[in-house]
């Protein structure tokens, strides 16, 4: 290791730092102050404790310091709710978005060698594609009056048309649908990079394919069932337009009451404080993400 | 092999789209047997391997294992174990569990799969290394863990597919020895797949020689190395220097053989009359290298190499071919540049089909 | 083996219908004359017509484009950057701070990303529009650049520029020359996915754009808000062509280039 860095050194490594250091880490500190402010009627409708430039006097205006936003979630239960609601919809999303992903991602994964590369763009590809219009088109397939809906009645299967869209369900239609490609990928690599020879000498062993599957497969798809879930888990938690476009009124998701407060409401103390909790949440998750990232990726 | 055969081919045919990859092979391989099966890459000596193992379906032909076809047997069901050219242990077990897995897969008990590993750690000296993961150990043990692993469900036959290619010079001569002590004293067939002829010389009680999906030659080591059946297999096993001449005369079933125009010399016994052209094979360490005498080709040394054990050297002929000549011991050679005269014992030489 | 070959091929048809029939749907019933979203009253191009003379939709689109093109570039910069300080340095002081930064935005919620640049911004008086909204997604394409071409640089042989050094490169220059366009491919990818990011986004757009600055997805939202219309359908088909295009010629030009290695 050498002890000094060349200029153009210092460079490369000094403008992703200085950049996520002012747009990412800073930002979240600001967050974390306004939620400590007291909500006001004024633009910006909130009362800093203290601003920059307070000097030593901030150490002074510690003590006005107030806990009001975050009192204000432990009081209305429907923020506890709304964060519970969030991770049990996340949850649910999860494990249907893996029920779905893995076979897809193991039927790719032991394709040809000829069709892999192409399953794989059919795979990534709706990625590329608006998530926006992908969530858009399921209402024109979920509404009462929509496509499933017709489809179903004139092929006799119901009688009456269902009530899917704004709906919990059709929430997680839509994150299961949006997701898919970010659990089919870690899947897909899981899966594909395991040595072809490692099922052969299981069934040279006597384990059935059944047996092999559950015993070589599953096992060492381990790590990408893992990076897949946290993938999706995660932003699933704080999703807004899924709930706003999808969900129905009573549908009750943490990002959408972020928005809510917001825009809605202008109480920016209250929305940073949603934030923060939000984040204080997800940590753990995202240091098991983070941490499953590293592993993949040893320098 | 006076009594049934463990495995046999009846006029077995793999092909891959164009690629004929075992043609027509039929073979039998003996109970407690070290047969290996040698070839270059491509010969099909793989293929053949993977038949029996199960991991591909003949296009042609039958495969019986103790008289049994092994046409609608699937792999886990064949009382068969192959030993991987990877190895192919399982990254997340333990060498314990890699080592029990086909007795666990059998639904033995955990105590009398705990008692066979422990056995089978022993055998291939890796005591105390039962709690390893494979990434924990060096080539050779993981080579040892794969071959105990094969050996677990006592199968009828072995396959190894390569076993020693991973594995650094002086420690490949250890485990073919190693081998072979473990195949006489448990009598389980052996079948080795392999490129290298050291190996299936040293190890094998008889190999089969493949080539382009055929078998070649099937013999003894020594029937193979001495008379070997065609110009493919005496190249292949060894070095070999050959001959073209033509038949000048026969007497009392040896022939007389003028090579290009040159001297005559005696041979072997051939068949074919008189005029026929035949190619004459002799290895280099038959080969004889004087400075004085008439008789023999002239030639000029090329280059000679020391190696120790032996002295090769190369002469070019004066018909411009070149002879490679080997000698045992510390005798001299004589200098690059030295004008000698090449020949061999009539002994020495092999007649091959043209 | 039949069988399982069988099962196979029915995972995938399920899944991939599973992903393209809504896009699909979509793409069919924005040629339906009717306004009716389920009932088909003919082909027609009627709703692309009137797109065209949607005039506030165009100036979105164009601000989109813009934003992203920029935004993209800069995230590219600044990631290729971040990826080669982690590819190539080491150890360097504050390595895990650094790469957990890297990681976080790719699953951090859009809320909590928009809200606090959104604040930063506030804080800051900077005048919101369309540098600010520039700024938040090149932070958020600058992550994914970063994973993108650091997961290619680490495949590549560090040989190579050990050979490019041996043989009288300064490290700079070895990456320069050697490295970089190596991991071309990746960069490019990179800029792709930034841009496809930028285009895509609503909610970070919404917390960080002004006045004059609401881009397509924001327009396209509001109008979503209110209901379906063939329209939206139309404008969907659009952008899911122009997509559809640059993945056919990207693949096309990957695939070309690796039959020109193999011969």
């Amino acid at each position: 290791m050498k002890a000094r860095r060349s200029l153009a050194e210092r460079l490369v490594l000094g403008a992703p730092w200085v950049w996520l250091l002012v747009f990412f880490l800073i930002p979240f500190l600001i967050v974390v102050k306004i939620s400590l402010s007291q909500a006001a009627l004024a633009q910006p409708p909130y009362a800093p404790v203290f601003a920059l430039g307070d000097g030593w006097e901030a150490l002074e205006k510690l003590k006005e310091l107030s806990l009001a936003a975050y009192a204000g979630l432990a009081d209305d239960w429907l923020y506890a709710e709304a964060y519970l609601s969030s991770l049990r919809l996340a949850a649910v999303s999860t494990a249907f978005t893996l029920a779905v992903a893995y076979p897809l991602a193991y039927a790719m994964a032991r394709a040809s060698h000829r069709w892999r590369p192409i399953l794989l763009v059919l795979a990534i590809a709706p990625f590329w594609t608006s998530f926006l219009i992908r969530v858009y088109a399921w209402i024109t397939i979920l509404k009462d009056e929509g496509l499933l809906n017709h489809a179903l009645l004139s092929l006799g299967l119901i009688s009456e048309p269902l009530h899917i869209f704004a709906s919990d369900e059709a929430v997680v239609i839509g994150i299961v649908y949006s997701y898919l490609p970010f659990m089919v990928l870690p899947l897909y690599n899981a899966i594909a990079r395991q040595p072809p020879d490692l099922l052969e000498a299981a069934a040279d062993l006597g384990a059935s394919p059944t047996a092999a599957f559950w015993r070589i497969t599953a096992p060492l798809s381990a790590p990408g069932v893992v990076a897949g879930c946290l993938l999706v888990f995660i932003p699933a938690i704080g999703e807004f337009v899924i709930p706003d476009l999808l969900g129905g009124s009573d549908t009750l998701m943490i990002g959408r009451t972020l928005w809510i407060e917001f825009f809605d409401n202008r109480d920016w103390p209250t929305a940073s404080a949603v934030a923060v909790v939000l984040l204080a949440l997800l940590v753990v998750p995202m240091a098991f993400y983070e941490r499953s990232q590293m592993a993949e990726t040893p320098s | 092999m006076s009594a049934a055969p463990l495995i046999t081919f009846e006029h077995v045919t793999k092909r891959y789209g164009a690629v004929t990859a075992v043609d027509d092979v039929s073979l039998e391989i003996g109970a407690g047997e070290f047969f290996a099966l040698l070839g270059p890459s491509g010969c099909g000596k793989t293929t053949l391997m993977r038949l029996i193992a199960g991991f591909e379906t003949p296009d042609a032909g039958r495969i019986l294992i103790d008289g049994r076809d092994m046409a609608d047997m699937p792999p886990h069901a064949r009382p068969v174990n192959m030993m991987f050219q990877s190895y192919a242990l399982f990254p997340h077990m333990d060498v314990a569990r890699n080592i029990g897995f086909g007795l666990a897969q059998a639904g033995q008990p955990k105590a009398a799969i705990a008692a066979r590993v422990a056995e089978l750690l022993r055998l291939v000296q890796l005591e105390g290394l039962g709690a390893r993961k494979p990434d924990q150990l060096s080539g050779g043990q993981r080579q040892r863990v794969a071959l105990a692993r094969a050996l677990a469900r006592k199968p009828r036959l072995v396959l190894l597919d390569e076993p020693l290619a991973a594995l650094d010079r002086k420690l490949r001569e250890e485990t073919q020895f190693e081998l072979m002590r473990l195949q006489r004293e448990l009598g389980t067939a052996f079948m080795l797949v392999t490129h290298d002829q050291d190996e299936a010389m040293v190890m094998a009680h008889r190999i089969a020689v493949m080539r382009a999906g055929r078998i070649e030659q099937l013999g003894a080591p020594r029937a193979i190395y001495e008379v070997p059946a065609s110009r493919f297999v005496a190249g292949f096993i060894g070095e070999v220097n050959l001959f073209e001449g033509v038949v000048a005369r026969v007497e009392d079933g040896l022939a007389f053989v003028r090579l290009n125009g040159l001297n005559a010399l005696v041979c072997a016994a051939v068949e074919g009359a008189v005029g026929a052209s035949v190619t004459l094979a002799v290895r280099p360490e038959r080969m004889l290298l004087e400075l004085v005498r008439d008789e023999g080709l002239p030639g000029v040394v090329l280059d000679s190499a020391y190696r120790g054990d032996t002295q090769v050297a190369r002469v070019r002929l004066a018909n411009g071919s070149l002879v490679r000549i080997a000698r045992f011991g510390a005798a001299l050679m004589p200098e690059r540049g030295a004008a000698v005269r090449v020949s061999f014992a009539p002994d020495a030489a092999r007649v091959l089909p043209a | 083996m039949k069988q399982s070959s069988f099962v196979r091929s029915a995972a995938l048809l399920f899944g991939f219908a599973f992903l393209y029939a809504p896009i699909a749907l979509l793409v069919i019933y924005s040629f339906n004359a009717s306004r009716l979203v389920t009932v088909w009253g003919g082909f027609s191009t009627r709703w692309y017509g009137s797109l065209l003379e949607n005039d506030q939709l165009i100036a979105s689109a164009w601000i989109s484009l813009r934003i992203a093109l920029v935004s993209a570039l800069i995230a590219t910069i600044v990631g290729t950057c971040a990826a080669i300080a982690l590819a190539r340095f080491g150890r360097f002081r504050g390595r895990l701070a650094f790469s957990s930064m890297i990681y976080a935005p790719l699953v951090m919620p859009e809320v909590i990303t928009g809200l606090s640049l959104l604040l930063l911004f506030v804080a800051l008086d900077i005048p919101r529009g369309f540098w600010t909204v520039v700024v938040a997604h090149a932070t958020l394409g600058m992550c994914f650049v970063a994973v993108v071409v650091h997961a290619r640089l680490l495949t590549l042989d560090r040989s190579l520029e050990e050979a490019a050094m041996d043989l009288g490169a300064t490290p700079g220059g070895a990456l320069l020359r050697v490295t970089l366009p190596l991991a071309a491919p990746s960069i490019l990818a990179g800029y792709a996915l930034a841009f496809i990011l930028s285009i895509d986004d609503v909610v970070i757009a919404s917390f960080t754009s002004g006045p004059g600055s609401t881009t397509l997805p924001m327009r396209i939202y509001s109008q979503v808000r209110l209901g379906v219309t063939p329209e939206i359908n139309a404008v969907s088909t659009i952008l899911i062509g122009m997509v559809a295009l640059i993945l056919a010629v990207g693949v096309l030009t990957s695939l070309r280039s690796d039959a020109s290695v193999r011969d």
